[in-house]
């Protein structure tokens, strides 16, 4: 699998009109059930966030100025699994089920999945979730059976505006860096969310953004970890413990003996 | 919409969504388009992204204004006085495009010296009947010379022209007198000045998106006539990127309006024969509606061929082509009086599809009591909607009710074949892809069905009065044995009489200019002939698409034309404007018209071409004369015809407003609105203290209209669940209402129930120093079945309709809201009304505003204890002494 055939989404949240039709189109397509019925008063997002049932999220704040109007906003994201190029999922994963597929996207095997829920908090980003009604872990597909055929995923075809876009990541890397460009030289102040010199041990995201404000606004994490990344340090203060443990016993039992 | 065909000859859109890419300004107002035209907003972000500046006015900020680059907030009810100052504006600086101005318009005609304008008598038109109150438009018309023809001023100095009568009405609007008006932050206002000015002329056009936040409105056609008048000062009509772009609400309502639903037209906009207008028989019709000058010349050709596609060989000449088989018009029958009338028991039965009007209809509880008078109603939809389910509503007994109601289930559209004409005026055609299930139906077999079982009962009668029901042609029988199986028509075959053919041989007719006028063609919609040319070649079926034009791409009435009016995309010789906005030019080697699209002209008649005195239909066109269908083939900015309410748009308030009209005190509203004074249609005096906000009802991109489809579909239901009440913090905090929580929206008419969603995207109106006007917004979607069910605004809206197009006012009325749920009893009136003879008569200017709206203690009566049947006979009573106003 090389880098250049891995694909992914570009999601321009400056195209985003909050339609949802990429929720509903995603939930049709992949035959998930709604979450229930109950209005939040968070503005218009009544799904709330990512989870087993809500592989497609939109996200909405509202950003009233009272005091110079005209820098009012109101802004849409639609958020999606990031298919991460080192995946917290993957790597919490005991059962081997989290893999990346033929496309570069991180897909959970459903056949393999036991539902042991280590992933859930191994994301970064909140989106993998224990599905109530199977039981395992599920989360966006990238819609795997779609490109099987060809075709490009449910939400991106749903997209009135193109504010999602689909297609292999260099090229939508490309794409991303020509708008941001426009908007620059237009005054509008944005950047990209998801490359790997933002994003550390995740490395670039095989899902990206482009967004007009910081990520914290939209709910992303600016330095998200991984499991491992804690990892290190996790063994040196294990083996502090053990040691600091044996030098007390060897005490003890020195002054008994 | 007669705001568009007065002023160009038709009532569509001018122009094409993708064409929207084009322009250098879109201006939307009266629309979210985002919201509620989703898939056409592609091109307004592709447009934005080429550079165009996009600019959203309304009382909210929406997901529209979110998208947009300059958001201008606007008092409900208000847009003319906005989009007039926008015009004084251009027309002070002169910044309007004077050529196109000058050929293309009536801007150099002199108005008759008869004529007075709002301004010389205090915000009336001459011609004001207060009696009747309607106008008599006699005096608005042109003084002309001996031979007839308008006399004109092509310097533009004469005082009488129109333009320097324009300037005269439009001087009033004012940047100052727009802020206490609308509401409209001054800067912003100004900025926007600028911007219109510099986006007109030879290099630049721009184009208006509008759609139900103008038209329901009681100055709803008017509030499209100003922005058309100003996108033509500007010189964009008719070019790339330029125009007036209607966004229909819902999928083919625009086909609706051609193959017309209207009860007032006929197919291919030929009005219907109107008793009212002295046309008891053919010829009488035929000289109403055949015009000496212009493309209406043509209509005998057009009501022939329509009456021989319905009635075949009993259309005759001699028995006038069937026409005594028409039905004919008597008085007012859209569907607020209708209802008015099946209240009062005056209807026995009623057919309803694609229609529920216990959710969609304005004063909703009284549209529910009024299908309760009925003794039959017949539904057919895709679930048991509002309508059928009225009878079992919260608060009726259905003993009470005697209506048999009929279920009907339907077939959804992805379970039958047919067309659909999108808000551009393309017809494209969609197969069927699976069968309906069970015993579901289209509402296409339904009709044929029941057609044929009528003729089936009636064939043996002898009655002269059933004739039409035997003579009527109805050969639509599929060749398809499954199909016939399940009753469903052929389509194809409906299409085919639609687009028309030839008596003699059966041969399918090519375009509209093969029609006779002699018994020899036949054709159901003059505008779709052409759609379906020959056997076989079905043109709505093509799918060839370009990044633009795409004339391939299915068919768009009339003749394929994408862009009408494209004629004006050349100048006065018929070369391009400028390069940038070529489109459709003379070509002088090949003596045609040729460009882009298929030119909407005359296609050889050349750019020099004048019109001989007193010639007839098109030869009275000059080579210069874009607008086919008018008199004198210009677009009229002073409306000489077919607009009752007054030949300029002039600002008037809601029928139910909290200020006074700012602009003419002495005139508050449409003078010349309809309304219906009854008790069980209360309305809101001027800034009745009891009801101090203003409310607008809308929808959202979650649901469709009543929700009858979307509320059914828990994808849709769980992205909104609740029916909501947007709300400003600053009125939250003045009412002690907290997000999310309940609230009760109260008007006279009833009162609803709705979770509060404190926003700072709805924001108080300023309209003077210490003069604030509070707007709330409640969505339409809401109804007593599916999946989620709430309330529904429409209980809160009054009946009460433009005079041009019996249109309601849902978009600006006034209300109070308060913390806390509803009481049981939420329908019908909440307060029993002023007495008819305390009230003030609106449109009649010497008492309007003269009556102060009355003190609380003596309305505020207990509604527990009046009861319905005093209701119904007060409601009675003043029905029979005609209080209706004609």
């Amino acid at each position: 699998m090389s880098v250049d055939e891995t694909n992914g989404f570009f999601t321009d949240v400056t195209l985003c009109i909050g339609c949802k039709a990429c929720e509903v189109a995603c939930k049709q397509w992949n035959e998930l059930p709604a979450d229930g019925y109950g209005l939040t008063g968070n503005s218009y997002d009544n799904t709330t966030h990512l989870g087993g049932n809500t592989w497609r999220h939109v996200a909405f704040v509202e950003q009233m100025d009272r005091t110079t109007p005209a820098e009012s906003r109101w802004m849409m994201l639609s958020d999606v699994c990031k298919h991460c190029t080192n995946a917290g999922c993957m790597e919490a994963c005991p059962t081997g089920s989290i893999v990346r597929n033929e496309f570069g996207n991180v897909f959970v095997q459903p056949e393999i999945c036991n539902g042991c829920g280590y992933c859930v908090p191994s994301c970064p980003f909140g989106v993998v979730a224990i599905q109530p009604q199977s039981g395992i872990a599920e989360k966006c597909t990238l819609c795997y059976d779609r490109q099987k055929d060809g075709i490009e995923p449910a939400c991106a075809k749903a997209c009135p505006t193109d504010s999602i876009t689909f297609g292999p990541v260099v090229e939508l890397r490309k794409k991303a860096e020509a708008r941001v460009a426009t908007l620059l030289a237009r005054g509008q102040h944005v950047e990209i969310y998801g490359t790997k010199e933002q994003m550390g041990a995740v490395g670039d995201l095989n899902a990206f953004f482009l967004l007009p404000d910081r990520p914290e606004v939209f709910n992303l994490p600016p330095n998200p970890v991984l499991p491992s990344t804690y990892q290190p340090g996790a063994y040196a203060s294990l083996a502090a413990a053990i040691g600091v443990v044996a030098l007390a016993s060897y005490a003890i039992f020195r002054r008994r003996g | 919409m007669p705001g568009l065909g007065t002023l160009y000859g038709r009532g569509g859109a001018t122009t094409f969504l993708m064409d929207l890419v084009n322009s250098d300004l879109i201006i939307i107002q009266g629309s979210n388009f985002a919201e509620n035209h989703p898939v056409g907003f592609r091109f307004v972000t592709e447009a934005k992204k080429r550079g165009a500046t996009v600019v959203h006015i309304d009382p909210r900020f929406t997901r529209t204004s979110a998208l947009a680059d300059h958001y201008l907030p606007i008092r409900s009810g208000t847009d003319i006085a906005f989009t007039g100052g926008l015009i004084n504006y251009v027309l002070q600086h002169e910044a309007y495009f004077k050529e196109y101005v000058e050929t293309f318009t009536n801007a150099s005609y002199l108005v008759d010296p008869a004529f007075r304008d709002t301004e010389e008598l205090a915000g009336l038109f001459s011609g004001f009947q207060p009696d009747s109150g309607t106008y008599d438009p006699a005096s608005w018309t042109y003084e002309r010379d001996d031979v007839g023809r308008p006399k004109k001023d092509p310097t533009l100095q004469h005082p009488r022209c129109v333009i320097n009568v324009m300037k005269r009405h439009f001087a009033r609007y004012t940047p100052e007198m727009i802020e206490s008006v609308c509401g409209t932050p001054p800067d912003a206002y100004r900025r926007l000045c600028e911007l219109v000015a510099t986006n007109g002329g030879r290099e630049r056009t721009m184009v208006y998106c509008y759609a139900m936040g103008w038209a329901q409105h009681t100055v709803g056609v008017q509030n499209i006539r100003a922005a058309a008048t100003l996108t033509t000062l500007m010189g964009s009509t008719g070019r790339p990127g330029g125009g007036i772009m209607a966004l229909r609400g819902h999928a083919s309502i625009q086909g609706s309006t051609d193959i017309a639903t209207l009860y007032d037209l006929l197919p291919g906009y030929i009005k219907a024969p109107s008793l009212e207008r002295g046309e008891s028989t053919f010829e009488q019709w035929k000289a109403k509606q055949t015009m000496p000058t212009g493309w209406w010349a043509n209509w005998p050709k057009y009501a022939v061929s329509q009456m021989k596609a319905w009635f075949g060989d009993a259309a005759t000449a001699e028995n006038g082509w069937c026409f005594d088989y028409l039905p004919k018009i008597t008085g007012d029958h859209s569907h607020q009086p209708m209802f008015f009338t099946m209240k009062d028991g005056g209807i026995e039965g009623m057919l309803l599809w694609g229609q529920n009007p216990a959710v969609g209809g304005q004063n909703a509880a009284l549209q529910r009591a009024a299908m309760g008078q009925l003794k039959w109603l017949v539904c057919q939809d895709l679930f048991e909607t509002e309508s059928a389910a009225f009878w079992k509503r919260e608060g009726v007994d259905p003993t009470t009710i005697g209506t048999e109601v009929f279920f009907m289930p339907a077939a959804s559209v992805a379970e039958k074949a047919g067309t659909f004409t999108n808000t551009q005026r393309l017809v494209q055609f969609h197969e069927k892809a699976v069968d309906p299930p069970d015993d579901a139906h289209s509402d296409l077999a339904f009709a044929y069905g029941l057609t044929k079982r009528l003729k089936a009962l009636y064939r043996d009668s002898t009655n002269p009065l059933d004739r039409p029901i035997l003579d009527i042609t109805l050969d639509y029988e599929s060749d398809d044995p499954h199909e016939r199986a399940r009753e469903e028509p052929d389509v194809e075959k409906i299409m085919r009489e639609i687009n028309g053919y030839t008596i003699a041989d059966g041969v399918q007719l090519k375009s509209f200019t093969d029609l006779k006028d002699d018994g020899s063609t036949a054709a159901g919609a003059w505008v779709y002939t052409g759609y379906f040319p020959a056997p076989g070649e079905n043109l709505t079926r093509r799918r060839t698409g370009d990044d633009w034009v795409s004339l391939e791409w299915a068919w768009a009435w009339p003749a394929n034309r994408r862009n009408l009016y494209n004629r004006a995309s050349a100048d006065a010789d018929g070369k391009p404007w400028s390069e940038r906005k070529k489109y459709v030019w003379w070509d002088d080697e090949a003596k045609k018209w040729t460009g882009y699209d298929v030119p909407d002209f005359i296609a050889t008649k050349p750019p020099s071409f004048r019109a001989a005195d007193g010639a007839r239909g098109m030869d009275a066109h000059d080579g210069t004369a874009p607008f086919m269908l008018q008199e004198y083939g210009v677009a009229e900015l002073f409306g000489v015809q077919g607009i009752v309410d007054g030949p300029l748009p002039t600002h008037y308030e809601p029928r139910e407003s909290p200020v006074r009209n700012a602009l003419y005190p002495d005139v508050q509203v449409n003078p010349v609105l309809k309304q219906w004074l009854r008790r069980d249609n209360p309305y809101h005096e001027v800034a009745d203290e009891r009801y101090p906000f203003v409310l607008t009802t809308y929808r959202v991109t979650e649901h469709h209209l009543s929700g009858a489809m979307t509320r059914w579909s828990p994808w849709l239901a769980e992205l909104q669940p609740e029916l909501f009440c947007e709300i400003s913090p600053e009125l939250a905090v003045e009412r002690n209402i907290r997000n999310r929580e309940w609230v009760t929206i109260t008007t006279a008419r009833g009162e609803i129930e709705a979770r509060a969603l404190v926003t700072g995207r709805m924001k108080p109106f300023k309209l003077g120093p210490k003069r604030f006007v509070h707007q709330i917004g409640v969505p339409m979607h809401f109804g007593y079945q599916g999946e989620v069910t709430g309330d529904a605004a429409n209980v809160l809206v009054p009946l009460v309709a433009d005079p041009n197009v019996s249109i309601h006012e849902a978009k600006a009325f006034t209300c109070d809201v308060r913390p806390g749920r509803r009481g049981a009893a939420h329908e019908g009136p909440t307060w029993l009304p002023v007495p008819l003879d305390e009230r003030t008569p609106l449109g009649r200017p010497e008492r309007s505003g003269a009556v102060a709206p009355p003190p609380h203690e003596t309305v505020a009566i207990d509604r527990e204890i009046v009861d319905a049947a005093t209701i119904m006979s007060a409601s009675r009573q003043v029905h029979d002494q005609g209080e209706r106003r004609p």
